[in-house]
């Protein structure tokens, strides 16, 4: 292999990629887009406040003691009014989560159940107050205590979730689209033909793509952590982050490998674009790229196991977020290059000089 | 240096119901300038194609400077040069781009690129993309992107179709000099003036057969025709071709 020829054909493949403006903006600005976007929207998801309104006194809530009562209010947003019907209302059309009130020794809270998760929210606290007013009020000490901690990093935002599932997203529809694209445009402008008639090995003219695509790959992966990493968002790294490197290069290759299977069997470019989309929209959403899956009904689960960006997404959560390391890394690795080589031997088959 | 530049024998290519290429042999001398002349749809590229080695043929041998083409041999590629008869680039890239990619393969340095390009006058359209050159530039640069590596052996399908008197004139003095040096010029055309003022011999193909072979002159003679135009039609009749 010429590392001459290599240079510049990965060189001529990367300016033609890039200078395709439509192309460059849906594989590397649009899923950048997605990361800004939901990051400031899912910005405040950890500490959303439930928010209630307190009509009148409310003994427990009154005679907590101040930092008690500074402690409650980072969970829960507690507003005064002195008119009940207009709190109810304003429960009713979903503009807080509950009203509270007191009548003799009974402290009475009406939710709605629009948002079951808020509603719950506010309803534990007010019961959590409520019961440790009752203990306080028998003078003894509580007989047992409960500390909880979340097993994820303590700053658990949505971000950390966000950022590996969205550059998996990223890094597959660069690698699928670039490789189906390159493959389809190649064959109809007879380039595939014209690199035939040059001295130079298929393997310098793969390997060339394929540099160009990992290159691509690690360039996105810079940028989604770096964004991420702006204190604005506020990614935290855990230990072996750098595992996503390496996840990020097999994972090229397992999407390259269908964009290879794509545009060997497409004869048009839309025919390419169409087929990569029928693979990428499902994979997108069924592989946790966008939000967990960890509630989708089982059959949902068993397809999203048939996706390379599943296990790729699991892994690199596991790595950037979740604080593992080559235990969840490696057997990832080795199942993408499987599936790159299974898929790329079926492209192989597929293959054709030219069109006709 | 005893044996010829090409040797071909016994083509044949068929595709679906069409017989392209029912039985070619031909023989190019090193040195020679030989032009394959043809109507439409004769089997000139099919031809042309097989012996650079593009496509098997059904049947049939090809000899290259006294090497198969077959299976692929970069040894022989580098040997040669090819102008295929559509262009062929790379997707959004510059004439310069281009050129200095394709010399790059041959590990021929930029310089000698650029100097291509200017040898077939596009050193103004250097910075041009691709898909902006006219039907005339992008052939000179189909055409200048074979030759940048000096090869041996050219091979050229309709170079100066959709080129203007002036680039065809231009052309003919570039391909009269490569072949001044020694080098063995093969192209198609069915323009017979080019054949006549170019070819040392030519060969006259139609339905996929070789008609005659011969200098222009002799064929001329032979027929007892008023020009090499007129010994074409002669040979492969008035009627229309696709
Ligand atoms: N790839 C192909 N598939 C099917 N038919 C083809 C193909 N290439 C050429 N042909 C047919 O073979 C015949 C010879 O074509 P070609 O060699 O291109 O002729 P020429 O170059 O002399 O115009 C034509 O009838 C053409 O339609
Ligand atoms: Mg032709």
């Amino acid at each position: 292999m010429s590392a001459e020829a290599f240079t510049s054909l990965s060189k001529a493949m990367a300016l033609g990629l890039l200078r395709d403006r439509t192309a460059a903006f849906f594989m590397l600005v649009f899923p950048l887009m997605f990361l800004v976007l939901f990051g400031a929207l899912f910005k405040n998801d950890a500490t959303a406040r439930a928010e209630i309104v307190q009509v009148g006194r409310v003994e427990v809530f009154d005679s907590l003691p101040r930092d008690a009562r500074e402690g409650l209010e980072e969970v829960l947003e507690i507003r005064r009014s002195d008119d009940r019907d207009e709190a109810l209302e304003e429960v009713r059309a979903g503009d807080v989560d509950a009203v509270v009130w007191q009548e003799g020794d009974e402290v009475r809270l009406r939710y709605s159940a629009a948002d079951r998760v808020r509603a719950g929210n506010a309803r534990a606290l007010v019961d959590s107050v409520v019961q440790q007013a009752n203990i306080a009020a028998t003078g003894q000490p509580p007989a047992y205590g409960l500390t909880t901690r979340q097993v994820e990093d303590e700053s658990l935002k949505a971000i950390q979730f966000l950022t590996p599932g969205l550059l998996g997203w990223a890094v597959a529809m660069g690698a699928v689209f670039g490789s189906a694209f390159t493959l389809v445009n190649w064959r109809k402008k007879r380039i595939l033909r014209r690199l035939w008639l040059a001295p130079v090995s298929a393997g310098t003219v793969i390997a060339a793509r394929v540099g160009v695509s990992v290159a691509l790959a690690l360039v996105q992966t810079a940028v989604f952590l770096g964004v991420a990493s702006v204190p604005y968002y506020g990614l935290e790294l855990s230990g072996d982050w750098w595992l996503a490197v390496p996840l990020v290069v097999c994972g090229t290759l397992a999407f390259m490998s269908i964009g290879l299977v794509v545009g060997a069997w497409a004869k048009t470019e839309e025919a390419a674009n169409g087929a990569a989309q029928v693979v990428i929209l499902p994979m997108a959403f069924l592989s946790g790229a966008f939000f967990p899956l960890d509630m989708a009904p089982a059959w949902i689960q068993t397809v999203s196991g048939v996706f390379p960006l599943t296990y790729l997404n699991e892994a690199m959560q596991d790595v950037l977020s979740r604080g593992q390391s080559w235990g969840a890394a490696l057997p990832v690795m080795g199942g993408l290059l499987l599936f790159a080589a299974v898929l790329t031997a079926v492209a192989a088959r597929l293959f054709r000089w030219d069109d006709a | 240096m005893t044996t010829a530049a090409i040797t071909v024998e016994g083509l044949r290519k068929r595709y679906g119901d069409v017989q392209a290429v029912d039985g070619v042999s031909l023989t190019v001398e090193r040195g020679e300038f030989y032009g394959i002349l043809g109507p439409n749809g004769a089997g000139k590229t099919t031809t042309l194609e097989i012996t650079e080695g593009l496509r098997r043929p059904d049947e049939g041998t090809v000899r290259l400077l006294g090497e198969s083409p077959f299976p692929r041999n970069p040894e022989l590629l580098r040997r040669m040069g090819v102008q295929l008869q559509a262009s062929a680039f790379f997707e959004r890239l510059t004439a310069r781009e281009q050129i200095r990619t394709f010399a790059s393969l041959y590990g021929v340095p930029a310089e000698r690129a650029d100097a291509m390009l200017e040898t077939v006058g596009l050193t103004e359209k250097a910075g041009t993309r691709e898909n902006k050159l006219s039907g005339g530039q992008a052939q000179r640069l189909s055409i200048a992107c074979a030759l940048v590596h000096d090869p041996e052996l050219v091979f050229l399908d309709e170079p100066t179709t959709g080129l203007d008197p002036q680039a065809r004139r231009n052309l003919w003095d570039l391909l009269r000099a490569i072949n001044d040096e020694g080098r063995t010029v093969v192209l198609t055309t069915h323009y017979m003036d080019e054949a006549e003022t170019l070819c040392d011999r030519v060969a006259v193909m139609d339905h996929g057969r070789v008609l005659r072979v011969g200098a222009p002159s002799e064929l001329v003679g032979e027929l007892g025709a008023a020009s090499l135009e007129d010994v074409f039609l002669q040979l492969t009749g008035r009627e229309y071709r696709q």
